[in-house]
């Protein structure tokens, strides 16, 4: 239980600090610690599998694309001085777009530790048995459940990252202008004629 | 404090000392294997042949001056170095090495010679070297510096376009074994067939082992694809602001690093330590011999191979491994699938 309040504190501090830092680059890092302590949750549900899984997809790949994003655009500090200055009805849409969000979180959160605990009240000891320390989660359950009960949308799910990530590569393309592949044939524009005269041969002595 | 308690800190404490000696004892043996390749005869005079010299080097880096540009970023200047060493020191925690052995009878329980033992090791495996981008990646952006940056990006895509074929590689090799476990994989491969061929996985896996060989070598960005670090573009890459032991950290986990390729190696296609002659309990011998090889492998192809073109590399990581590794896994699976291997 004390590794619970550790790994769950470290979740938590990271993830706020996550958000209160002006430069991304210590964002990316803090979201990395908190991926670090779900893992450790994870181990502590005795699922291993997922535990590590969590490590190599999110901490290990997808951060280090975030991380790549973020060196690559070298956007060093957020310029909060000039939204902090205006009236909170006044500033830019996302700052009030992200204010409404939080408020909703809040609502969400409240609405679900209150649900949690009067489902807890409900199925005291029976429905935690058998999601708790039912024995280490073995990788094989895993797969079978993924491939037989999960397949429609697993297979789906990955439909859709293929879709998107072929949308992000068409929109990140730079259209060039059609390349003219037989000049000449329909155009009956002359040869632009040649600037100024060519250089005069050198002189040998 | 049961003994066998104290064998396993202690065998922890021997792992931890056994890797250090390693980083500098390969130091060595890269610039005597280099010299011999060059018909050079490398270094001969700190210590009889030369042996004192890695620790003549460290003793030099020891009281060199820290230094830390005034533009770099003081938090993650120092804790780049110490993301890196720390990777790499974390991965051979689940390599096994040898038989479980009771000392000679000391022990009430078999003491396994393995730091932890993890049933997901292979994957504990993966996950501790898709973490060691970030000390490169960091050191790079830290420093602030054009060479330092280009190194920290140029190392980041490689270990991303090369981690892929890795991880295939990996589970080919979990297919044929049917365990995630580096023990059961191991114990997997004793015995041999016909009497005479050992039952490696290198057999049965020949494609894999290219793969995770090549795909290693650029994880660890070795010679030829030593980009991060190539000196006649980059001076040294990611760690060209380094100094003193900060240096020292990053030289120490790259030799590491490759210390845990190579076992890793053994125990996936080698065998680990199943080997003819020896009785099971100095089973670990036959490990260290076949690291060794696969060190001086190593070494080998740094003075034998020039470096890549960095086009070429990703080319070659994206349109030829991946596509390759992609179809071994499959091949592996439809075999192990309809021979019930």
């Amino acid at each position: 239980m004390t590794l619970f309040y550790i790994f769950g504190a470290l979740a938590i501090v990271a993830s706020l600090l996550v958000i209160a830092q002006r430069n991304p680059i210590y964002s990316v890092l803090f979201l990395i610690a908190s991926f670090a302590a779900l893992s450790g949750l994870y181990l502590l549900l005795d699922a291993p599998f997922v535990a590590i899984i969590q490590i190599i997809v999110y901490a290990g790949a997808i951060m280090v694309l975030f991380l790549f994003v973020v060196m690559l655009l070298n956007a060093p500090r957020e310029d909060t001085e000039h939204d902090a200055r205006m009236h909170p009805l006044m500033q830019p849409g996302p700052l009030r777009f992200g204010a409404l969000l939080a408020v909703v979180f809040a609502v969400e959160l409240v609405w679900a530790l209150t649900g949690q605990r009067a489902a807890g009240a409900l199925s005291a000891a029976g429905q935690t048995r058998s999601l708790g320390r039912g024995g280490v989660i073995s990788v094989a359950a895993i797969g079978r459940r993924l491939f037989t009960d999960y397949a429609f949308p697993f297979e789906v799910t990955s439909i859709l990252i293929l879709v998107a990530m072929v949308g992000a590569v068409l929109m990140a393309r730079h259209e060039k202008a059609p390349v003219v592949v037989h000049p000449g044939l329909d155009d009956q524009a002359p040869e632009p004629a040649p600037v100024g005269d060519p250089p005069p041969p050198p002189e040998w002595t | 404090m049961t003994p066998l308690f104290i064998a396993q800190i202690a065998l922890t404490l021997l792992v931890f000392v056994a890797l250090l000696s390693s980083a500098a004892g390969m130091v060595y043996f890269e610039r005597k294997v280099a010299a011999w390749l060059q018909q050079r005869v490398g270094p001969t005079l700190v210590g009889p042949r030369g042996l004192l010299q890695p620790l003549a080097d460290v003793i030099k880096l020891m009281f060199k001056e820290e230094l830390r540009p005034a533009a770099a970023d003081p938090w993650l200047f120092a804790l780049a170095p110490i993301i890196s060493a720390t990777a790499a020191f974390a991965a051979f925690a689940v390599v096994p090495f040898g038989q479980a052995t009771t000392l000679f009878g000391l022990l009430s329980e078999p003491l396994r010679l393995q730091v932890a033992d993890v049933n997901v090791a292979v994957l504990v495996i993966f996950a501790i070297a898709s973490m060691s981008v970030y000390g490169i990646v960091l050191a790079g952006w830290s420093s602030n510096s054009k060479y330092s940056l280009l190194g920290g990006l140029r190392s980041s895509a490689q270990m991303i376009s090369y981690e892929l074929s890795y991880g295939l590689s990996l589970a080919s090799v979990l297919v044929v074994a049917n365990s995630l476990s580096l023990t059961d994989i191991v114990n997997g491969q004793s015995g041999t067939w016909l009497g005479f061929i050992p039952r490696w996985f290198l057999f049965v896996q020949p494609i894999g082992f290219l793969i995770y060989m090549t795909a290693g070598v650029a994880e660890t960005n070795r010679a030829p694809f030593d980009f991060p670090e190539a000196e006649q573009e980059l001076v040294a890459g990611y760690h060209t602001e380094y100094s003193s032991m900060s240096f020292a950290m990053f030289f120490l986990a790259e030799y590491i690093n490759m210390v845990t390729v190579s076992a890793v190696a053994t125990d996936l296609f080698l065998g680990g330590w199943h080997g003819p002659f020896l009785p099971a309990s100095f089973g670990w011998i036959w490990f260290l011999v076949k690291v060794g090889a696969l060190l001086f492998f190593y070494v080998w192809m740094r003075w034998t191979l020039p470096r890549y073109r960095y086009d070429q590399l990703m080319d070659f990581g994206w349109k030829v491994m991946l596509p390759l590794s992609v179809v071994n896994l499959l091949v592996t699976a439809a075999g192990v699938l309809y021979f019930g291997v």
